[in-house]
């Protein structure tokens, strides 16, 4: 479990990034932060690894306040996947994905081993083992920058933004792929994207924050669709928008779902239940 | 043809002491361009005062850096001392803006990787900022060599042994060929030199000489299927 206790961040000249967060992200599931630029998302994710040290409050993991941690073994205790996928370009594939095992003390022998199940976990062909990043595309980039992350077994991967870079198709691949990923492997994932619709498929639970930190909402997708706390949630969420207003219409013996600019999006099926659908 | 005969060993024991005062100079500037180019990046303020002292001490003339240092240093008027001290201030003055440039050129969000990978702030120097540094490092390395492989010839005029030796003799005593020698081989041994470093950067960053980024297998069946 990863706790913020009435954190805060200031930088120096008087920026206040966080005011004053609390939160609690329970162990194998995925939490993501989403909101504006501003809305200081990212330096939050950062405290759990030490990249930003608060000015106050404490970031706690299973109950250790991070602050008592040398940041360097932390840091190579957690998975960390950003946007441009930030591998090292002067190495290989292997070579990125061994890197931190190897830091860590495992044997080149044993990273190389596991470096090749986790590219077939992530999908990807034995060949680019070799290959240097920049013979890659962005989406394969995305794919090693995960296998990178998980390479040691980290209980927890922090994901910065981690599909801002690729094309739409390529993306939504990446966030299916990701998707089946924790299925498997039951991660505390702490995802951080401005991107609503990214952050209602990833996350178990969402976190809807305000500039300076202050959240909005907080709950599973669908409570915060059902009950928009805020206008500003409403705005974010896209109530507002007439992609997230369905109503049924009835067409030819079959309930069919319009949105209200009258686009028709689907059909609703009749043998699932509201029941079902919860679960 | 037959001045080159007659001082074959001549020439050889100038190319030999060109040398020698040629690689002291580069490595030295080198190796100390680096510390100064981080200490210049670490503030706006430190590096408009290091990178306007180096190229002032560029606009030194290097004839009378020459005659003043044995006075300075106490070494002897015609000591290569002398010769290495100078080109190494030439070198720095040179390399300490290009290797801040350098040190610049480096990502920033792959340092900031590295070091949420936990990397430790020396092992990221080593394993990561260095070596990505490289190529602008290798490119400012270049021009210091040629460089000051031509400056040593100056030395000649003070009659410090160099193969600046083989033009200031061959002009006062009206030997053309002495004097082709004498350029001919500078310029050889600049090219050389250079020659060298490219392929040493080819060995050690061989992530550079991959052409074009390539696309992955998949992606050119998937393109060929359509």
């Amino acid at each position: 479990m990863i706790g913020f206790e009435n954190v805060r961040k200031e930088y120096p000249g008087g920026t206040v990034a966080v005011e004053d967060f609390t939160l609690e992200i329970p162990s194998h599931r995925s939490v993501v932060l989403v909101g504006s630029s501003g809305s200081g998302k990212t330096t939050l994710m950062r405290m759990i690894n030490r990249m930003v040290d608060p000015t106050a409050g404490r970031v706690l993991i299973d109950g250790e306040d991070v602050a008592h941690l040398d940041p360097v073994q932390l840091r190579r205790s957690i998975g960390y996947v950003m946007q441009a996928s930030g591998l090292l370009p002067h190495r290989t594939v292997l070579d990125n994905i061994t890197t931190v095992p190897v830091l860590r003390g495992t044997s080149r022998r044993d990273a190389r081993t596991r470096a090749a199940e986790l590219l077939e976990l992530v999908g990807l062909d034995q060949q680019v083992a070799t290959r240097y990043p920049a013979q890659l595309s962005g989406g394969q980039q995305q794919r090693v920058g995960v296998a990178r992350a998980l390479a040691a077994d980290p209980d927890i991967l922090l994901m910065d933004e981690p599909f801002g870079a690729v094309d739409p198709i390529v993306r939504a691949d990446l966030q299916q792929e990701l998707l089946r990923l924790q299925r498997e492997l039951r991660k505390t994932i702490v995802f951080v994207t401005h991107d609503i619709d990214e952050a209602f498929l990833v996350g178990d639970r969402v976190v809807l924050l305000r500039p300076g930190g202050i959240i909005a909402q907080q709950g599973a997708p669908r409570e915060i669709l059902a009950r928009p706390a805020d206008d500003f949630v409403s705005r974010f969420v896209g109530a507002d928008r007439g992609t997230r207003t369905l109503h049924l219409e009835e067409v030819d013996g079959r309930r069919v779902v319009v949105d209200a600019d009258g686009r028709a999006t689907g059909v609703l099926d009749h043998d699932r239940t509201a029941g079902e659908h919860m679960t | 043809m037959n001045w080159l005969q007659s001082n074959l060993d001549q020439i050889v024991a100038y190319t030999g002491a060109h040398l020698a005062q040629s690689l002291p100079p580069i490595l030295i500037a080198f190796l100390l361009a680096l510390p100064f180019a981080k200490l210049a990046n670490a503030a706006g303020w430190l590096r408009t005062g290091i990178t306007t002292a180096s190229g002032l001490m560029y606009a030194i003339p290097s004839l009378p850096l020459f005659v003043l240092l044995p006075g300075m240093l106490g070494t002897g008027f015609r000591s290569p001392v002398n010769i290495i001290l100078a080109l190494t201030l030439y070198g720095l003055a040179l390399m300490v803006p290009s290797a801040s440039d350098a040190f610049r050129s480096v990502d920033r969000d792959v340092l900031s990787s590295a070091t949420a990978q936990g990397y430790a702030p020396a092992a990221r120097f080593w394993a990561v900022e260095l070596p990505l540094a490289g190529p602008v490092l290798l490119a400012g390395l270049r021009v210091v060599a040629v460089s000051t492989v031509s400056l040593v010839t100056v030395g000649g005029v003070l009659g410090v042994p160099s193969l600046g030796m083989l033009f200031v003799d061959g002009f006062r005593r009206g030997i053309p060929v002495q004097i082709l020698t004498g350029v001919v081989l500078t310029a050889v041994l600049a090219l050389m030199l250079d020659a060298l470093l490219v392929l040493a950067g080819r060995m050690l960053m061989p992530w550079t000489r991959r052409g074009a980024p390539r696309r992955s297998r998949g992606r050119e069946r998937t393109g060929a299927a359509a």
